[in-house]
């Protein structure tokens, strides 16, 4: 018998479809998206606020001009292939949110969990990037900005500015995805190019006069191999796993089935690549360049401000871009949180749950440090959240081939699949002792990660499901 | 009248990268590049809501 992938479609249309957002059914064909909105999308995007701190901190833990130029190559291009192989095929066939799909396979109780950790990872990656855009906002106001080691706030500058921008973007933000896709798609491409700007207007300041110079003063002035002070040592390997996993949550995690539910054929996975290679490569590249001059100037001013950099280098429009960059992608990742905590507030509206997202993540964007140790915070963030992936993973293309049932919550009514909730605490502990006993780094336990969840779903499995399913 | 409002985009668009190479160049001083990069932003975002598709 053929299985339904939208078992719950009909159902769920007989009994009124919600706000238009498809939240708990199958998107129709007729509300599907071209490519060029992906594209666009997913440039917007990733030529973001937060663009401008990692390319720095990349700077800041000495990483050698090798590492950055090639890591960053085969790292983002890894990405890519996530998202096209692993996320996209499953997208277009179920067309549903990560979050509704999760609950059929795991059950309500179950995916209320995850739903309010990946709430709170989306709710602090949005409040970076606020905190990116109110470097540029407090400028005309001459606020200091947070130092390389702050975790708190530093004045009361800083505090309203991070509220002032924080609540623009959420109101934003609460207004639905068409409005943000908009403004990203008409935002990309000046703020791709403004990034392109700010690294070749840098360039000078550098030395760098011809290409030739370039290489030469890649390796002895940008990224010299030496950490700040202060800082730890990253390598090429290091560089290389966080372009993969930088968006972790979003391509092997699975969220991004909430984005490509829209999209008409797997194949629009590849156009992440414009986000990958002009925000993780080109973008990251630029920042790091902004940042060199800094130093370059002053040497002690090591603070990994975006604001001061671009005005630094792209005057007015440096600061507008950086505002505008911060903005973009956390409307969207606040637009992700709210879904997200929605399915657990299920009686509130998607407005008043993304305007109390918003409100945490400008909470959280007060303190420094969720720029200042972004890197360990994209690391922490992906790791968390990357096993409930795995899981739709195999329990849509391995599951069936074993004999057993996909979507097992939805067959049986359960409200906690026990085996994928195994699978996620179990595998999250094996992270801990594989970073503690082991000394793995953390930029690295996903790779591991991956296939502890998935060998633990796939016994777990056949051990909770009952054969007369079968 | 969008053919006219997506040509001043594209104008836009190389006022915002191509002062960057003339800098580099040394053709032009980085303030010079700062103001026409003001200009550009105003233009492309005056210009752009209009013909960009939804």
């Amino acid at each position: 018998m053929t299985e339904d992938l939208t078992a719950t479609t009909n159902r769920d249309v007989q009994s009124g479809s919600d706000n238009g957002e498809y939240e708990r059914e199958s998107v129709p064909e007729s509300r599907l998206k071209g490519l060029r909105s992906f594209i666009g999308m997913y440039a917007g995007e990733h030529a973001a606020g937060t663009e401008f701190a990692i390319g720095p901190l990349f700077v800041a833990h000495g990483v050698t001009a090798f590492d950055v130029i090639v890591g960053l190559l085969l790292g983002n291009l890894m990405a890519v292939l996530s998202w096209r192989f692993m996320c996209a095929p499953i997208a277009v066939r179920v067309k549903q949110t990560l979050y509704y799909q999760l609950e059929r396979i795991c059950g309500v109780n179950l995916v209320s969990l995850y739903n309010l950790a990946n709430g709170l990872m989306f709710c602090f990656l949005a409040g970076a990037m606020i905190a990116v855009s109110a470097t540029a906002v407090g400028i005309p106001f001459n606020m200091q900005m947070p130092a390389l080691g702050d975790w708190l706030p530093n004045s009361i500058g800083w505090i309203i500015a991070v509220f002032a921008v924080g609540a623009v973007i959420s109101i934003v933000a609460a207004k639905g995805y068409d409005a943000v896709a908009r403004f990203a798609n008409i935002a990309s491409p000046w703020m791709v190019l403004v990034f392109l700007a700010c690294g070749i207007a840098a360039l000078p300041s550098l030395g760098v006069h011809s290409p030739a110079d370039f290489w030469v003063v890649a390796k002895k002035i940008v990224w010299t191999g030496a950490p700040i002070e202060g800082q730890s040592k990253y390598t090429f390997w290091h560089v290389f796993c966080f372009a993969w996993f930088c968006n972790l949550a979003m391509h092997v995690g699975m969220a991004d089935l909430s984005i490509f539910r829209f999209a008409k054929k797997a194949s629009y996975g590849y156009a992440s690549a414009a986000g990958m290679y002009v925000g993780h490569y080109m973008a990251w590249i630029s920042a790091a360049l902004l940042y060199a001059v800094q130093l370059q100037n002053n040497p002690a001013d090591t603070a990994v401000a975006p604001g001061p950099m671009a005005v630094n280098i792209a005057g007015l429009a440096g600061a507008v871009c950086v505002i505008i960059a911060g903005w973009t992608t956390a409307n969207p990742t606040i637009y992700r949180a709210g879904l997200a905590l929605q399915i657990i507030f299920r009686k509130w509206s998607r407005f008043r749950v993304t305007l109390i997202t918003g409100a945490i993540a400008t909470i959280g964007a007060i303190f420094p440090a969720l720029v200042m140790k972004l890197l360990d915070f994209v690391a922490l963030y992906g790791m968390i959240l990357m096993p409930m992936g795995t899981v739709i993973f195999i329990d849509f293309w391995v599951l069936p081939k074993l004999g057993m049932k996909r979507f097992y919550a939805e067959v049986t009514g359960t409200s906690f699949n026990w085996a994928a909730g195994a699978a996620w605490i179990l595998t999250l502990c094996c992270y801990w002792i594989l970073y503690v006993q082991f000394h793995i780094a953390n930029f690295f336990l996903f790779i591991p990660g991956w296939f502890i969840a998935a060998v633990l779903y796939i016994i777990g499995s056949k051990l909770y499901q009952k054969p007369s399913l079968a | 009248m969008k053919t006219v409002l997506k040509g001043i985009s594209y104008i836009a668009l190389l006022g915002t990268f191509v002062p960057a190479i003339l800098v580099w160049a040394g053709t032009i001083q980085l303030e010079t590049h700062k103001i026409i990069m003001i200009i550009a932003m105003v233009l492309w975002f005056v210009t752009a809501p209009f013909w960009m598709k939804k």
